[in-house]
């Protein structure tokens, strides 16, 4: 079986969110990035079929030079090769048109992407990589199983979940659960001096358009203070949840 | 040409989120001089429709489609639209939504904006406001396709009342190949769910373990709230992984969220920060999540909680 997993090159979790050149681009400045954390879980999962169906994973990010420590990491993790698609990502919809190529070229059976990146949450890249590859597509995935050309997998729906059946090729939309968090994995010196040596291909875009464009970006209006209550005055936050708030 | 808008139905019946779609299609529409055609999927009584602007139902009455399926419900609705000659299609931020969306976009070549919390700023170019950075930041964007479709983000736009008669009439389309099979469906029932709900009541380490959960659940039960908790709690096993809320697990956009015993880690205040109101009980002042609150309560969580059902449980009874 051939895997694909994309990664987003993301900004960590706790990292400050300011803006720059009028507020039109993100500020990179000092800000850590990593490896999106829905896409995390996708190629842990990915490692598993590796291991126990000897899968070959290979790892994708569309996007400049600046990303490739983060697919560097996903191949410490494990991932036998990467590919980079050269160009900076511009929407969901050109990210998905670019990936599209590269899995119709490598002839993928399954891709994992995460259900959405934390930075611009669009959830799109999944989703239309399948309309896009008339590819089988499960959403908000937290559990997967392949067998031959078999697939059985577990969507989250709103309150509760669904078990479903379908066939490769297959695309997910991951989350946490695919694998859990006491699964991921940190790269251990072997993995990181291995990774050295694996292949990082980098290829031209096909010049794909986005449908969709990036103005300016808002910080919301500052919040005021906190409101405290006394421990032994209950009663008052109900009065202040109902005629202050008017939320019950 | 007008707008047309996904109403999501559950068991023949529209759910919230559905008026509020209707809603935002109707400003969409009064922005663009146009009227609002709604799609429903084996829904009942599309009469209520009306309140919310919707002038036209078309209704899809077909047992295959009981279950939801992604790429059938994208399928049918991108036909609607191009029947309709619909230059706006308008969904919700629910997880079916989220999950036919890309497809619909590449069906309709169609630009897809989600997480949107306001009508559009302007409809040439078409511009929207949408949360980006889990709610840290809010990003325009405009779409620049002749089709566009807008997701509207959970309470943010609101559910506004509006006078038209709805005009129902039966639309069949042509469904495709399923490519998945849902096999069986496993949903609390009975139970709010953290998506539907209006009050959230979620609880953390600050718990010390599963077995004090039963103050948690009832007052959740007291305010008609869904339960939910923080990362380590689903980590742990305390409760299950479907009540997560934060960052890698659901999001909330309730109008009130109670944490009761959580710190307020970054992650965790990034999957809830869409809710209106906020309150935190927690013993320690310089827990980071007061910073985040509305309203606080510093105190042991044992001891405010009770008290609170008891006050909630007179106030109930007052109204």
């Amino acid at each position: 079986m051939k895997i694909l997993v994309c990664i987003s090159h993301v900004p960590d979790t706790t990292s400050k969110i300011n803006f720059a050149d009028g507020d039109t681009k993100f500020d990179t400045n000092g800000v850590q990035f990593v490896i999106n954390p829905n896409d995390e879980f996708g190629l842990t999962r990915a490692m598993w079929f590796k291991e126990k169906q000897g899968a070959n994973v290979t790892v994708v990010n569309v996007g400049g030079a600046e990303t490739e420590p983060t697919l560097r990491k996903a191949l410490a993790i494990g991932a036998d090769s990467a590919i980079r698609v050269n160009t900076e990502a511009k929407d969901g919809f050109q990210v998905a048109k670019e990936l599209a190529k590269v899995v119709q070229d490598g002839g993928y059976d399954l891709v994992i992407a995460g259900r959405e990146s934390i930075d611009y949450n669009g959830g799109m890249v999944p989703g239309m990589l399948a309309g896009l590859t008339n590819a089988n597509f499960v959403n908000n995935c937290i559990s997967l199983e392949v067998e031959g050309t078999n697939a059985k997998a577990v969507r989250e729906i709103d309150g509760g979940k669904e078990t479903i059946s379908t066939s490769l090729p297959l695309i997910i939309g991951g989350q946490k659960g695919l694998v859990e968090e006491s699964d991921l994995r940190i790269p251990n010196m072997r993995g990181i001096m291995m990774a050295r040596q694996k292949p990082l291909q980098v290829t031209e875009p096909t010049g794909a358009n986005a449908e969709t464009t990036s103005v300016k970006f808002e910080k919301p209006a500052p919040k005021g203070a906190v409101k405290l209550v006394d421990a032994d005055n209950v009663g008052e936050l109900v009065n202040l949840l109902h005629n202050e708030a008017k939320v019950i | 040409m007008s707008v047309l808008v996904y109403t999501e139905s559950e068991e023949g019946k529209f759910k919230k989120t559905a008026l509020e779609v209707a809603s935002y299609a109707k400003a969409v529409a009064d922005q663009m001089g146009t009227t609002v055609t709604a799609i429903t999927f084996n829904a009942n009584d599309t009469s209520v429709l009306g309140n919310h602007g919707v002038e036209k139902v078309l209704q899809v009455n077909n047992s295959s489609l009981d279950k939801f399926n992604a790429n059938a419900y994208a399928s049918v609705i991108a036909q609607a639209a191009k029947q309709e000659g619909a230059k706006v299609v308008v969904i919700s931020s629910s997880a079916d939504s989220k999950y036919l969306a890309p497809l619909l976009a590449i069906d309709l070549d169609a630009g897809y904006a989600s997480n949107v919390v306001e009508a559009p700023s302007s409809t040439s170019p078409f511009t929207v406001k949408r949360t980006a950075f889990t709610n840290k930041a809010f990003n325009n964007t405009t779409i620049d396709t002749d089709v566009k479709i807008v997701g509207v983000s959970k309470n943010a736009f609101g559910v506004h009342e509006s006078s038209a008669s709805a005009s129902a009439e039966e639309f069949s389309a042509n469904v495709p190949e399923m490519g998945v099979q849902v096999e069986s469906v496993d949903k609390v029932t009975g139970k709010v769910t953290i998506a539907d709900a209006e009050i959230v009541v979620s609880g953390g380490r600050g718990l010390k373990g599963p077995e004090n959960w039963g103050m948690i659940e009832e007052l959740a039960d007291v305010l008609g709230a869904a339960t939910a908790c923080s990362k380590p709690v689903s980590d742990l096993g305390w409760r299950p992984h479907s009540e997560h809320v934060g960052q890698t697990g659901k999001p909330v956009a309730s109008n009130l969220y109670i944490a009761v015993g959580i710190s307020g880690a970054i992650q965790h205040l990034a999957g809830i920060n869409a809710s209106k109101t906020k309150v935190v009980i927690n013993t320690d002042p310089e827990a980071p999540f007061f910073k985040a609150a509305d309203y606080g309560i510093v105190g042991d969580a044992f001891e405010v909680v009770p008290k609170l059902i008891e006050k909630l449980k007179e106030f109930k009874a007052q109204q």
